[in-house]
């Protein structure tokens, strides 16, 4: 009797697995199938403004499913050039952050212990303080009558200032700022691991130091990058705060129009039809990152054994 | 011969750490300026700090803030050590990437992803059982915890996989049950981490916007929203005075938390 109860017990593993587990779904999964289910209703007036999927009525279950939103997403060109915009914005700026990222984590990587330490809380740090005031601080930068602007015509390198604010330029300073940190981290990692007697190995072959860095590091700290990319190119293309402080009104942006479907409009369906958009268009690079994480992990695994 | 170019490595360092530091001292400098033109300096004065004390509708909003991000912090440090311990000691279970993706995709979806999706969630429950009715203090709290979890998690599970396995293996061998070994061993082995993730989810809560926005109601505006709506408009003094205390505040943090770390290392060694 008693063994035959033990059977229907489940383990303490799966006792630890299910609540994380249970709790994810709950807040993560079900909300975006709710996203999912609402990007097919129509608009209402009323609360919630939106219809519901499936009404009863003369004993049948009618299943009503609106693609208003994904037809305009697909037709309209406002909202394509949106997307392609937001796609071009997010490369650009991932493009920068690897260009200005990659110096700063392999120096870092290479400075003494003591120093490594002290440059990485000096990345860390403004990670820590908030980011929207951060990107507020570029606002009195850029300004025409900003700090960058009076710099420069008391240098007299310039006769007028120079229009940033609210244009793209501005929207590219502030997300290379902000997202600069998340790019340098993972890679710094990766890039801290390297075994140097490789690169020493490279040099007593006769290898020269570019050529060593560009046969060595750079491929072996190539989940680095990715890692670093991913993490700045996926939550760019939905930015929502940067392009609205720093960008102008032309400046399209996905998550900007979202918001404005969604609060101005008060448009529900649409909103969420751009929202699964999105997401559609970020499923690659999530795949991208996922992988990289788990290698990442099965480097450690491998290491600890 | 494996050293690095001097004057390449001062020079991408310095450029690198100008352009991550200027901007915030721009932000201090000019919270001391007289003017409220903030962009042109016209002598120190500490006006804008009093009017930031005189501003009721910051402070309340700040208060507020400050007891959400207090609570998600804390909800955050519960589940995602919990998420983060199956992570790192479960190995590979039923729907093992199903879970991966899911505890870190908040890490990278834009956060309107999250504010939508789970504002809908609410206006469905409530629809459904009536339940949580108006939004506020909760649902901005509930989305806060979804946003730290994945931050608390990553932190956490890399913590746990540096640790030596061979001390929680000695008191299973022992006779204690995995649930003491949890509390008794691991946890106290990871505290320092436990605090950092505190920290982090605290201070990534107080700077929310957008989560925070889509979740709050009437009556129920956290502070980054309200700095928010002020910002976007233009310059704003009194928000200088406010991130210049929010700096040095932090700054004292992080910098403490790391002469702490530093001093046990050595203990250790």
């Amino acid at each position: 009797m008693k063994l035959a109860w033990r059977e229907f017990r489940p383990s303490a593993r799966t006792l630890a697995i299910v609540p994380p587990y249970a709790w994810l779904v709950l807040f993560l999964l079900v909300p975006f199938l709710l996203v999912l289910k609402i990007s097919f209703a129509d608009l209402k007036f009323g609360v919630p403004p939106y219809t519901s999927l499936a009404e009863f009525g003369d004993e049948a279950v009618n299943l009503t499913l609106h693609v208003r939103g994904y037809v305009l997403l697909f037709t309209d060109s406002l909202y394509i050039e949106t997307y392609l915009n937001s796609v071009k914005i997010a490369l650009i700026t991932t493009f920068y952050c690897m260009l200005i990222g990659y110096p700063i984590a392999y120096y870092i990587a290479r400075s003494a212990p003591a120093v490594r330490n002290l440059l990485l809380l000096g990345v860390i740090l403004p990670f820590w303080t908030s980011l929207l005031l951060r990107v507020y601080a570029w606002v009195g930068i850029l300004r025409n009558d900003g700090v960058l602007n009076n710099l420069l015509l008391w240098l007299g390198v310039i006769d007028s200032p120079l229009e940033i604010y609210r244009t793209d330029l501005a929207v590219y300073i502030g997300m290379i700022y902000a997202y600069l940190p998340f790019f340098i981290l993972p890679l710094y990692a990766n890039l801290v691991k390297l075994d140097l007697r490789l690169l020493e190995a490279a040099y007593d072959l006769g290898a020269r130091p570019w050529q060593a860095f560009l046969r060595i590091t750079l491929p072996l700290s190539r989940p680095g990058v990715i890692a670093g990319a991913m993490l700045v190119f996926i939550p760019s293309v939905g930015e929502y705060v940067i392009p609205e402080m720093l960008g102008g009104a032309n400046t399209l942006m996905m998550g900007r129009v979202m918001w404005g479907e969604f609060f101005t409009n008060t448009d529900w369906p649409m909103a969420a039809s751009i929202t699964v958009v999105m997401v559609l268009l970020l499923l690659v690079p999530l795949a991208l990152f996922q992988y990289s994480q788990v290698r990442a992990m099965e480097q450690v695994r491998e290491g600890t054994r | 011969m494996t050293g690095p170019n001097r004057t390449l490595r001062a020079l991408a360092l310095g450029l690198g750490f100008a352009f991550l530091y200027l901007p915030i001292i721009c932000l201090v400098v000019f919270s001391f300026n007289a003017s409220s033109l903030a962009t042109s300096w016209s002598g120190f004065s500490l006006r804008w700090y009093g009017e930031l004390w005189n501003d009721k509708v910051l402070l309340s909003s700040a208060w507020l803030s400050l007891r959400i991000a207090a609570l998600s912090a804390t909800a955050a440090v519960v589940i995602g050590t919990w998420a983060g311990y199956v992570l790192a000691r479960m190995g590979r279970f039923r729907g093992f990437s199903l879970y991966l993706g899911m505890v870190s995709a908040p890490l990278v979806l834009p956060e309107v992803v999250i504010g939508v999706s789970l504002l809908l969630m609410f206006v469905e429950m409530d629809g459904l059982f009536g339940w949580p009715g108006e939004r506020g203090f909760f649902t901005i709290w509930a989305g806060l915890v979804l946003l730290c979890v994945a931050y608390v998690t990553v932190i956490i599970q890399s913590r746990i996989r540096d640790l030596d396995r061979s001390l929680e293996e000695a008191a299973l061998d022992l006779g204690a049950s995995p649930v003491k070994v949890f509390f008794v061993i691991t946890l106290p082995l990871i505290a320092p981490a436990l605090g950092a993730a505190w920290l982090l989810s605290f201070t990534l809560s107080l700077d929310d916007v957008v989560i925070s926005s889509f979740l709050s109601g009437p009556g129920f505006t956290p502070l980054s929203p309200e700095i928010f709506s002020r910002v976007r408009l233009g310059i704003k003094p009194e928000v200088n005075a406010l991130a210049t205390l929010f700096i040095l505040a932090v700054g004292t943090c992080v910098v403490i938390a790391h002469r702490v770390q530093r001093r046990k290392e050595k203990e250790l060694q």
